[in-house]
């Protein structure tokens, strides 16, 4: 089966679709992560993407019901190099073909993954278009020149779940990491903001020993104080922070009633509800080596990342806020404090998944900072 | 955190000479931590007994030791240049044993010497097997079960606890030497007793065995601040049973999860802090059940290693060098990382291609070895290289290897079960009626269930006869995923077959093929074209190589290093400059008889090229060496290196010219080939190369100038060569044409003899004649490497074996200035060389070979080459041979180089060879004219004796002050045994001898106690060896087939226990001399740059 794949500026590659049959719009990205194609693509941050795994081979583990992030993938298309002939785990229960096929999702591999990704790395992240239907490079061009931007639009509202809900799943057994010892067995309510939330933070924050309620991104602060809780989480989530007011009005409502810590799209909610701004990235951050710096402790940690739009460090108000994380590739802000109130919030993703289990303790500070309120 | 100031002069210990388990890697990681360390403005000093290195090069440290790796002689260097820190990490486990035994002396504590890099307390935690155990479980990791065994009995309860099979591991070996599965109590006892020994504290671990698990490796690093990265994650295509360094390895690592993936770091993690490594890298292996993903800990390693050189090369990610950095005093956030300048060097590498590594082996040079791989490491090199794909990456190393293969199978080399399928019509056959052959497939099946060199062939026969996957693996237990990956290159194979006969077909299916890295020479096999002809095809449809960038990145960021590897795929990414611009062609895996010698050479190539303006262009694929790093050339192309990875490079690039002649015999096999299709060769010229090598030729040279050749001939054919023998008269030495290292050389006696080496030598080489030599018995040998620029020529150094005519020159124990020569038979030899060397028209280098039998001069051979002993010789006389040899190619004239007259140094230096047989226990250890040797040691001082004797400890071979001394010789050697035996007695050394000798030494009333020989009666020799009541053997062989079984025993008895053993009379007379020059006086050491008064930069 023949597929393509087209973007807005005139590039077109020819290749062999998988998974589903089908023509698919959107920004075409890339993820250098070298394992874990399936929490990526089972992310609810990528609404609105197609992701480019940089690394060749994909699929040789096949997929399985535990490794997921959420209840389907949400990618739009999914480009690789190289799709495995066969799967190898124990875990394996299905192909990443057969998968794909099952979500209605369209693949594309067999062409020049690299040479696709120094393009996005060097003109941006672009519109593009996957197509096993239409194989008229023309006609492909015009469409993803026409297709709609993820700039200014909301696609939280996509992913967000439509009622408060809870979620009782711990981490995967045998493979868990983090807190042990201390005492969890008081259990801290909060809520969460469900903006396209992962799983993994909610299985991070159940081990943490927090009783979570999920709720709606468009729940209102007054919503969210009914529930009464000790502390509130602002999630990930897709597309452009700037496109979602109504989070970061809620949000500017609580902060300083309660204790609120947020990660990616929720600490570009924080910022703008501190009153500062966000904007996009060349073509952002996504995969799991990136050096992110603790400005307090001047620790290291190598972090899990994912995202197109960043809140401008200058924008944000001196007096209120303070820097605490820092991304040491390209210098740009990673994570910040209210400096009155309890508020932190990372860019990055501490849940993980995929990705590398260094930046545990951020769980630890929102229990730490609850407790101490 | 920056620097530290504490510190001012560090000692680097190196690894000693290239082993099995220890070879180029510890000269890339040593050098780029002198390099580093300097730059940070600390004094380096160095100290390594491996002359063939970059790092002892007089410009690499401040201070270089050419000296042996024992506590002794590292006391006197630091007694002398009073360091105030010790890096000990850079020289594999030879420099960290040295340390911990130094440590434990007492002379770091007695001189003030800091351990940087690593901390004693570390260094025992991860190296001693109990004290890993009590870590590992400390942290919570899991082990596989184990207990510690210091007697056999005690083996035998843990086995019996634990089931077979288990695994014997001795603590504090190289490279897992003594180890091995035991399925039965029996084979428990006899790897036990064999484990026992190598120890050096005399321990075993017995462990459940993880046979068919797969295995992983980490490589990680950590710095003072605990902050904490993995450079790269390595799976073994081999399961679980065959040492890592016999594994087909790939990075990263295939059929993990995330999940999985993130619990094997953060596990790795863990055992890095345990352990304590604060400042440095570690590689930590692991096991995985693939039944279950129980994951267990195999090892750590608290150092760089092997595969940190791997792991490096492999991701562009230069572990050695930050590593030096970080034991400096930095923190990982404050290295740039080289690569993209502008982000650190903190951060987790990630790569867009796939690595595979594949060892070479040299089983046929070890008569009688069990070529199965086991949990000993037996290779003796390794290629790596880089595809897109495994598929890709996989085909191109193996022809990468240089075993004569390119590809997988279907080359004109496939020989199934010894059957050949020289010819596609056989193949064809075999494809088509393998599936039906029961009896084969059960074959087939018994192959693939023992791990050995050429299995993965046999993984593809047993697809091509039919089996599946699933077949497969329930045999050989190598992961589905990579099996699939080889069911897909033989599904393509059948398409490409079966469009032998449609050339529309071709067309269609002839990208792919490249795709899945099938190479020209594969496809010109299938389609029975000329391998031009398909070169042609696939530039008349657009099907070209194009290369790709290694940039630790993935290309997130823009890369500055120029480190290529070329693929099929749509983009080309190398920017061709106008710069005049050299190709310099490496030595490729390291095998015996070609080694880090030419790379040495090589990399002197691009440093001399580099400062003439010239941009450098490397090709070579073994990821050991100095060629290989990134730093050391303009450009690095990854590739293998063969006519058409050459090629390809060649006609992108243009450049001037390629060099040919310093990457040994690999690429001077290439020129020809190379200059048929129009590349420029420089230096020497093609046809010079021919005259030399080619037998009537270079006859007609020799007789031009007047120079004597033993007699000689060639033959076609068995009767031919019985008849040349007996005209020539025996002993005649006979090999194949064309070979390097003696590949197949022997010395026959009579007909008998003859006639069986001719039906394994047709085996050997068929293409080629064989050729018959006379044997000059009793000849003394002489290596002369020259120079010269096609108008004048000099010669670098006349080198005195001190083994006779016979032994392989790389094996032979050699010595600059001679030791015996007479002065007017030097000038000679000096003279005839220039003329051959002015006859050939020599550019560049040149070695030849002499036997010297009654002052009357024999030439052997002539290698219009760089020879294994051009780094010798320059470190000898303080002359970078390999660097002006690059710049005469370059069209520099000696003279304006500076270099007219040969020098005569006023010390003596002594090339000594090192052996692998340890790992080959039962092999007779006796030299011959096949190559054997792995490295060599360099022992230099004011004379011969003293540099002799420091070349034997500098080798391992620890010549007693006292003792008893076996002495056994054949009869030839009975007369002039007896001055020898004398000096041993007067020197209060007490002689052993079996009834022969005894009497013969009685005869000249030298005292010796009688032994028995083997089957006389007991304690007869043996024993005594065994009971370490022996401290030194001499042991000459008869040559005769019986009593060479008694004396092969002997001998290799003597190896395994750790004796000296002396095998020629001449080694004999040095010995001797070396032991009464040293006696109550011992030694001083010396750097070599004052040896040269050479005056470097501070």
């Amino acid at each position: 089966m023949k597929a393509y794949l087209a973007l807005e500026d005139g590039l077109v590659f020819e290749g062999k679709g998988f998974g589903a049959e089908g023509e698919i719009f959107g920004e075409v990205v890339f993820n250098t992560s070298l394992t874990g194609y399936q929490e990526i693509m089972t992310d609810p941050s990528y609404k609105g993407q197609m992701v480019t795994m940089t690394y060749p081979h994909i699929g040789n583990y096949g997929v399985n019901s535990e490794d997921v992030e959420s209840a389907h993938p949400w990618v739009e298309g999914f480009i690789i190099r190289e799709l495995s002939p066969v799967t190898s785990n124990y875990r394996c229960e299905e192909t990443l073909d057969a998968y794909l096929r099952r979500h209605g999702k369209v693949g594309i591999q067999e062409i020049d993954t690299r040479k696709l990704v120094k393009y996005l790395r060097d003109f941006g992240a672009k519109k593009g278009v996957l197509s096993t239907i239409d194989h008229d490079p023309k006609s492909l061009v015009q469409k993803a020149k026409d297709s709609r931007s993820i700039v200014g639009v909301d696609l939280v509202k996509d992913v967000t779940c439509q009622k408060p809900y809870e979620f009782q799943e711990a981490l995967l057994e045998g493979f868990e990491w983090g807190v042990k010892e201390r005492d969890l067995k008081k259990k801290i309510p909060i809520v969460a903001v469900d903006c396209g939330i992962k799983f993994n933070i909610l299985r991070k924050l159940n081990q943490h020993g927090f009783q979570v309620k999920i709720v709606p991104a468009f729940s209102s602060a007054e919503e969210i104080l009914k529930e009464n809780p000790k502390g509130v989480f602002f999630s990930n989530g897709p597309g452009d922070p700037a496109a979602v007011p109504y989070v970061v009005e809620s949000a500017r409502k609580l902060v300083g009633r309660v204790p609120i810590f947020g990660i990616c799209l929720g600490h570009q909610m924080l910022g703008q509800a501190l009153g500062g701004t966000t904007s996009k990235l060349k073509f952002g951050h996504r995969g799991g080596n990136h050096p992110v710096m603790d400005l307090k402790t001047r620790k290291i940690e190598i972090t899990s990342q994912n995202h197109g739009f960043v809140v401008d460090l200058a924008s944000l108000p001196k007096e209120d806020v303070e820097l605490t994380h820092m991304n040491l590739n390209d210098q740009t802000l990673e994570g910040f404090r209210h400096k009155k109130y309890p508020l932190f919030c990372v860019q990055y993703h501490p849940e993980n998944s995929p990705g590398p289990h260094d930046s545990d303790y951020l769980f630890q500070r929102f229990r730490e900072m609850i407790e101490r309120n | 955190m920056p620097r530290r100031t504490d510190i001012h002069k560090i000692l680097i210990i190196g690894s000693g000479p290239i082993v099995i388990g220890q070879a180029c890697e510890f000269d890339y990681s040593g050098t780029q931590a002198c390099k580093v360390l300097r730059e940070e403005g600390f004094e380096v000093v160095l100290m390594n007994s491996n002359p063939a290195t970059i790092m002892t090069d007089p410009e690499t440290a401040q201070r270089t030791y050419i000296e042996p790796l024992t506590v002794e002689f590292l006391e006197k260097v630091i007694e002398k240049e009073r360091p105030d820190a010790c890096l000990p990490t850079m020289g594999g486990q030879t420099g960290l044993n040295l340390a911990v035994e130094a440590y434990e002396k007492g002379v770091f504590d007695k001189y003030n010497v800091k351990l940087i890099g690593a901390r004693y307390e570390s260094i025992k935690k991860a190296e001693n097997r109990e004290e890993f155990k009590a870590a590992m479980e400390k942290i919570g990791l899991d082990l596989p079960k184990s207990a510690f065994a210091y007697t056999i009995e005690e083996a035998l309860e843990v086995g019996d606890v634990i089931g077979y099979p288990v695994i014997v591991r001795p603590s504090f070996t190289l490279g897992g030497s003594g180890s091995g599965i035991c399925y039965n109590r029996e084979e428990l006892v006899n790897i036990a007793r064999m484990g026992l020994d190598y120890s050096r504290t005399h321990e075993i671990l017995i462990e459940e065995s993880l046979v068919g698990w797969r295995e992983f490796e980490l490589e990680v690093m950590r710095d003072i601040c605990d902050n904490f990265v993995v450079i790269c994650s390595i799976e073994n295509f081999d399961p679980m049973g065959v040492h890592t360094g016999d594994s087909i390895t790939v990075a990263p690592a295939q059929t993990l999860t995330d999940k999985e993936y993130q619990r094997m770091r953060d596990a790795a993690r863990k055992v890095i802090s345990e352990i304590g490594v604060e400042t440095g890298g570690s590689n930590i292996q692991f096991a995985v059940n693939p039944q279950n993903g129980r994951m267990v800990i195999i090892e750590m390693n608290p150092r760089v290693s092997r595969s940190s050189a791997l792991a490096s090369k492999a991701t562009g990610f230069p572990i050695a060098k930050f590593a030096a950095k970080l034991a400096a005093g930095y923190t990982l956030d404050e290295i740039p990382n080289d690569i993209t300048k502008y982000t650190p060097a903190s951060f987790e590498p990630t790569i867009d291609y796939c690595v595979v590594k594949i060892p070479r082996f040299a089983f046929e040079k070890f008569e009688g070895v069990d070529s199965a791989l086991t949990s000993q490491m037996k290779s003796v090199g390794e290629a790596m290289s880089i595809g897109r794909t495994f598929k890709e990456a996989l085909q191109k190393g193996l022809r990468s290897l240089e075993t004569r293969r390119f590809g997988l199978g279907g080359d004109g080399r496939d020989r199934i079960l010894g059957r050949d399928l020289k010819k596609i019509e056989d193949y064809l056959e075999f494809a088509q009626t393998a599936s039906q052959d029961e009896e084969l497939r059960k074959k087939i099946v018994r192959y693939i269930s023992v791990p050995r060199e050429d299995r993965i062939f046999y993984v593809k026969y047993a697809f091509m006869a039919g089996l599946v996957t699933e077949e497969i693996y329930r045999y050989s237990h190598i992961d589905p995923w990579f099996l699939e990956q080889i069911r897909q290159i033989v599904d393509l194979e059948k398409e490409i077959i079966n469009a032998r006969s449609n050339k529309e077909k071709k067309k269609a299916v002839l990208r792919e093929a490249k795709r899945y890295g099938f190479s020209d020479r594969q496809l010109s096999f299938f389609w029975e074209m000329e391998q031009k002809e398909i070169r042609e095809l696939r530039k008349s449809l657009g099907v070209d190589a194009v290369f790709k960038l290694v940039d630790t990145c993935a290309a997130e960021f823009k890369a500055y290093t120029p480190y290529f590897y070329s693929t099929y795929e749509d983009e080309d990414e190398e920017e061709v400059t106008s710069r005049k611009k050299v190709m310099i062609l490496g030595g490729g895996p390291n095998r015996i008889g070609q080694g880090i010698e030419f790379d040495y050479c090589c990399v002197h190539a691009a440093f001399a090229l580099r400062d003439m303006g010239y941009e450098t262009l490397m090709v070579n694929s073994n990821p050991e060496t100095v060629s290989t790093d990134y730093d050391t050339s303009d450009k690095l192309f990854f590739e293998p290196l063969t006519q058409e990875d050459v090629l390809t490079i060649y006609e992108h690039e243009k450049p001037e010219g390629v060099i040919i002649q310093l990457g040994g015999q690999t690429p001077l096999n290439l020129a020809k080939g190379l200059e048929a299709n129009g590349v420029k060769i420089l230096g020497t010229s093609v046809e010079a190369v021919d005259r030399a090598e080619d037998r009537e030729q270079f006859k007609k040279v020799l007789e031009k100038i007047d120079l004597k050749q033993a007699q000689n001939g060639i033959a076609w054919d068995l009767d031919g060569a019985c008849k040349l023998a007996n005209e020539i008269g025996y002993p005649v030495v006979i090999r194949p044409s064309y070979v390097l290292g003696g590949r197949a050389m022997k010395i026959v006696y009579d007909e008998k003899a003859l006639r069986q080496y001719m039906t394994e030598a047709v085996d050997v080489s068929d293409e080629h004649p064989v050729l018959v030599d006379q044997f000059l018995t009793d000849a003394t040998e002489v290596d002369v490497d020259l120079i010269g620029d096609g108008s004048q020529y000099v010669v670098g150094a006349v080198m005195e074996h001190i083994e006779e005519a016979g032994i392989h020159s790389g094996d032979s124990a050699s010595v600059i200035p001679p030791f015996s020569l007479k002065k007017e038979l030097i000038g000679e030899i000096i003279l005839k060389t220039k003329q051959i060397a002015a006859e050939l028209g020599i550019i560049g280098l040149m070695n030849v070979q002499y036997a010297i039998k009654e002052g009357v001069i024999y030439c052997l051979e002539v290698n219009p080459r760089a020879s294994r002993t051009v780094p010798f010789v320059s470190k000898t006389i303080g002359v970078p041979l390999a660097k002006l040899a690059a710049q005469v190619m370059a069209g520099k004239t000696l003279k304006e180089l500076g270099f007219t007259e040969e020098i005569v140094p006023k010390h003596t230096a002594v090339k000594e060879s090192v052996f692998p047989f340890i790992k080959f226990p039962g092999v007779d250890i006796i030299l011959s004219p096949e190559m054997r040797s792995t490295g060599e040691v360099m022992g230099i001082d004011r004379d011969f004796p003293r540099a002799f004797y420091k070349s034997q400890v500098a080798a391992g071979s620890h010549l007693p002050d006292k003792g008893k001394i076996f002495i056994s010789v054949k009869n030839q050697d009975k007369r002039k045994i007896v001055p020898i035996a004398r000096k041993f007695h007067e020197m209060g050394y007490v002689i052993v001898s079996t009834s022969g000798t005894l009497d013969a030494l009685a005869a000249k009333e030298i005292p010796a106690e009688l032994v028995f020989k083997l089957g006389e009666g007991r304690p007869d020799v043996c024993d005594l060896i065994r009971n370490h009541e022996i401290k030194l053997v001499v042991n000459t062989p008869s040559g005769k087939e019986i009593a060479m079984l008694d004396e092969a025993k002997i001998r290799s008895m003597a190896v395994s226990f750790d004796i000296p053993c002396i095998t020629t009379i001449n080694a004999a007379h040095a010995a001797t001399a070396g032991l009464q020059a040293v006696r109550g006086k011992g030694l001083d050491v010396k750097a070599i740059q004052d040896y040269h008064k050479v005056k470097t930069k501070a």
